[in-house]
C-alpha cells in the first residue's frame, strides 16, 4: 500500500516575546497559533476562555497594546513585542479590582464561562470613558455573549462599580 | 476550530507585499485586520498557503484630507475612522455607519481597505463606499490602477481586484455644500450583520430641488447595490414626503434580496422599503440644515 497525501513539512516556529500582565514571556509558535491559545497552552494563562474561535462571543477578549481585541482572531507571531492584559491582570495590590468585586457582589456571574471576556471589555470601556452611559455599557457588553443570559446582574454590577469610582 | 497550516511573511514595505503577491505558484493572501479571513481560516473555508501580514504597513495607515474630500490608507481601523474629526467633518455618513460595524474588538483591527476587499454582501462599508462614490487604488508589479466603486464589487465576496493586486487607498470625493446623508440598518442584534442596510445622499440645488440621489443597499443582493429607479425618481424634483414614499417602492424593484436563515426576501424588501423612506427623510433634513448654515439656498 502507497501513502498518496505528502507529508506536512514541519512548520517554521516564530519566537515571540509578550509582555503579558506586566512579565515578558516568550513562546515559540507555529503561525496558525492565535495569540488564544498561545496564552493559554504556551503561557499557561488559562483564565482568558476559548468560545467561538470565530470573533463572535467575546470570551477570548485581552487587551493589547492598550485596545480591546479578540484573541481568537489574532496570530500570536503578528503580535511579537505587544503589551498584553488579560483577566489574570485586572487584580491590583489590594485584591480584587473593583469591577471584579462588583461582579462578586452583584453575582454578574453564573457559570463564570463569559466573564474573563466582560470583565476586559468593561474594564477598556472604564479606561477609555470612565462614567459611561447605561446605553454605552449595554453597546460594550452587547460584543460578549452570556448564555446563561445573566446581563442584568452583570450591568448591575457595572454600574455599582461606576458609582463606586465616583465615589 | 483551529486554521490549516500556512506560512506567514512579515513585510516592512508595500513593494515586499507586491513582491509576495506575483508570485503564481502559490495561494497568497494578504491579511489586513483579519476579522473575516481568520474565521474563514478557522472554519477552514479559507486555506492560503501564505499569509502576508499587513499590519506592521505604518504607510497604509492615514487618514488626509484631499481635494476637500478624504484619502484613506488601507489599513486604517474602523475605530480609528469611528473616532476621526476629519471623517466626522469630511464624510459623515461613514462616521454615522461605522457604530453599526460589529463590536468595538472588532473594529480595534477590522480595516476599512480590509472590508472592502472582502466585499461581504452584508457589510456596510461597502455599501457607504458605494453611496459615496468612492475610488479606490490597488498596486501591483505592474503598476497603479484606479478603480471606481461602481467597477469594484462584482459579487459576493469579489472584487475587480487581481491576484498581484493590493488595495493601497480609499478615496471619498468632497461632500458637497446642501448634501445630506443618513444610515439606516435592522439587524436581530446590535452589532450583527444587517438584515437590510442603506445608505442615502441627498444633494439639493439653490432653489432646495433634488441635484443628486444615491441609495445603496446591504444584504439586497449579491453584492452592495445601488437603486437607480429609485434614485431617479428623487432627481429634479422638489422633495415631498409622498415622493420618497414613492422612491422607496421603485427602489425596491432595483433590489436582489434573497432569503436566507436570517430573513426571507418579502420581509427584507418590506423593511428595505421603510428604511429607505426613513432615510430619505433624514437626509433631507440634514441637507436643508447644511445648506442654511452655509448660505447655500437662495431662499
Amino acid at each position: 500500500m502507497t501513502v498518496a497525501s505528502t507529508p506536512p513539512s514541519s512548520p517554521r516556529l516564530h519566537v515571540i516575546t509578550l509582555t503579558v500582565n506586566g512579565t515578558p514571556l516568550t513562546a515559540a509558535v507555529e503561525p496558525r497559533r492565535s495569540l488564544l491559545d498561545c496564552l493559554r497552552d504556551d503561557l499557561h494563562l488559562h483564565g482568558t476562555h476559548v468560545g467561538c474561535e470565530h470573533g463572535v462571543c467575546g470570551c477570548c477578549n485581552v487587551i493589547l497594546d492598550g485596545e480591546v481585541v479578540r484573541a481568537c482572531l489574532i496570530f500570536a507571531a503578528q503580535v511579537d513585542g505587544s503589551t498584553i492584559t488579560t483577566v489574570e491582570g485586572l487584580e491590583t495590590p489590594e485584591g480584587l479590582s473593583p469591577l471584579q468585586a462588583a461582579f462578586c457582589e452583584h453575582h454578574g456571574l453564573q457559570c463564570g464561562f463569559c466573564t474573563p471576556g466582560m470583565l476586559i471589555t468593561l474594564t477598556d470601556l472604564l479606561a477609555n470613558n470612565p462614567r459611561p452611559t447605561e446605553q454605552e455599557v449595554i453597546d460594550a457588553v452587547s460584543g460578549n455573549l452570556c448564555r446563561c443570559t445573566g446581563y442584568q446582574q452583570i450591568l448591575e454590577a457595572a454600574h455599582s462599580a461606576i458609582a463606586r469610582s465616583q465615589g | 476550530m483551529k486554521p490549516a497550516p500556512f506560512e506567514l511573511q512579515t513585510v516592512h514595505s508595500v513593494e515586499d507585499v507586491l513582491t509576495l503577491l506575483a508570485d503564481a505558484e502559490r495561494e497568497v493572501k494578504v491579511l489586513a485586520g483579519g476579522q473575516s479571513l481568520v474565521p474563514l481560516m478557522n472554519f477552514r473555508l479559507a486555506r492560503p498557503a501564505v499569509l502576508v501580514d499587513l499590519n506592521r504597513l505604518p504607510e497604509l495607515q492615514y487618514i488626509h484630507e484631499r481635494d476637500g474630500g478624504l484619502a484613506i490608507g488601507a489599513m486604517t481601523r474602523q475605530s480609528a475612522l469611528e473616532h476621526s474629526e476629519l471623517v466626522a467633518r469630511l464624510a459623515p455618513l461613514l462616521a454615522e455607519s461605522l457604530p453599526f460595524v460589529a463590536h468595538t474588538p472588532i473594529r480595534n483591527r477590522g480595516t476599512l481597505g480590509g472590508s472592502l476587499a472582502h466585499a461581504d454582501p452584508a457589510a456596510e462599508l461597502c455599501t457607504v463606499a458605494l453611496a459615496l462614490d468612492a475610488t479606490l487604488v490597488a498596486r501591483s508589479g505592474r503598476g497603479e490602477r484606479v478603480i471606481g466603486v461602481d467597477e469594484f464589487f462584482v459579487g459576493p465576496f469579489t472584487t475587480s481586484l487581481q491576484a498581484d493586486e493590493l488595495l493601497t487607498e480609499i478615496r471619498l470625493p468632497m461632500f458637497s455644500p446642501g448634501a445630506g446623508w443618513a444610515f439606516e440598518e435592522v439587524a436581530r442584534r446590535r452589532g450583527d450583520f444587517a438584515m437590510v442596510g442603506v445608505a442615502a445622499v441627498l444633494q439639493l440645488d439653490r432653489e432646495g430641488s433634488i441635484a443628486l440621489a444615491r441609495l445603496a443597499y446591504t444584504s439586497m443582493g449579491p453584492r452592495p447595490l445601488r437603486a437607480p429607479h429609485g434614485e431617479r425618481a428623487l432627481v429634479g424634483q422638489v422633495p415631498t414626503a409622498e415622493m420618497f414614499v414613492r422612491a422607496a417602492e421603485l427602489a425596491m424593484a432595483d433590489l436582489e434580496p434573497g432569503d436566507d436563515f436570517h430573513a426571507t426576501r418579502a420581509y427584507r424588501l418590506q423593511v428595505g422599503q421603510a428604511l429607505t423612506t426613513r432615510a430619505l427623510q433624514r437626509a433631507l433634513e440634514r441637507a436643508q440644515s447644511t445648506a442654511r448654515r452655509t448660505g447655500h439656498q437662495a431662499t
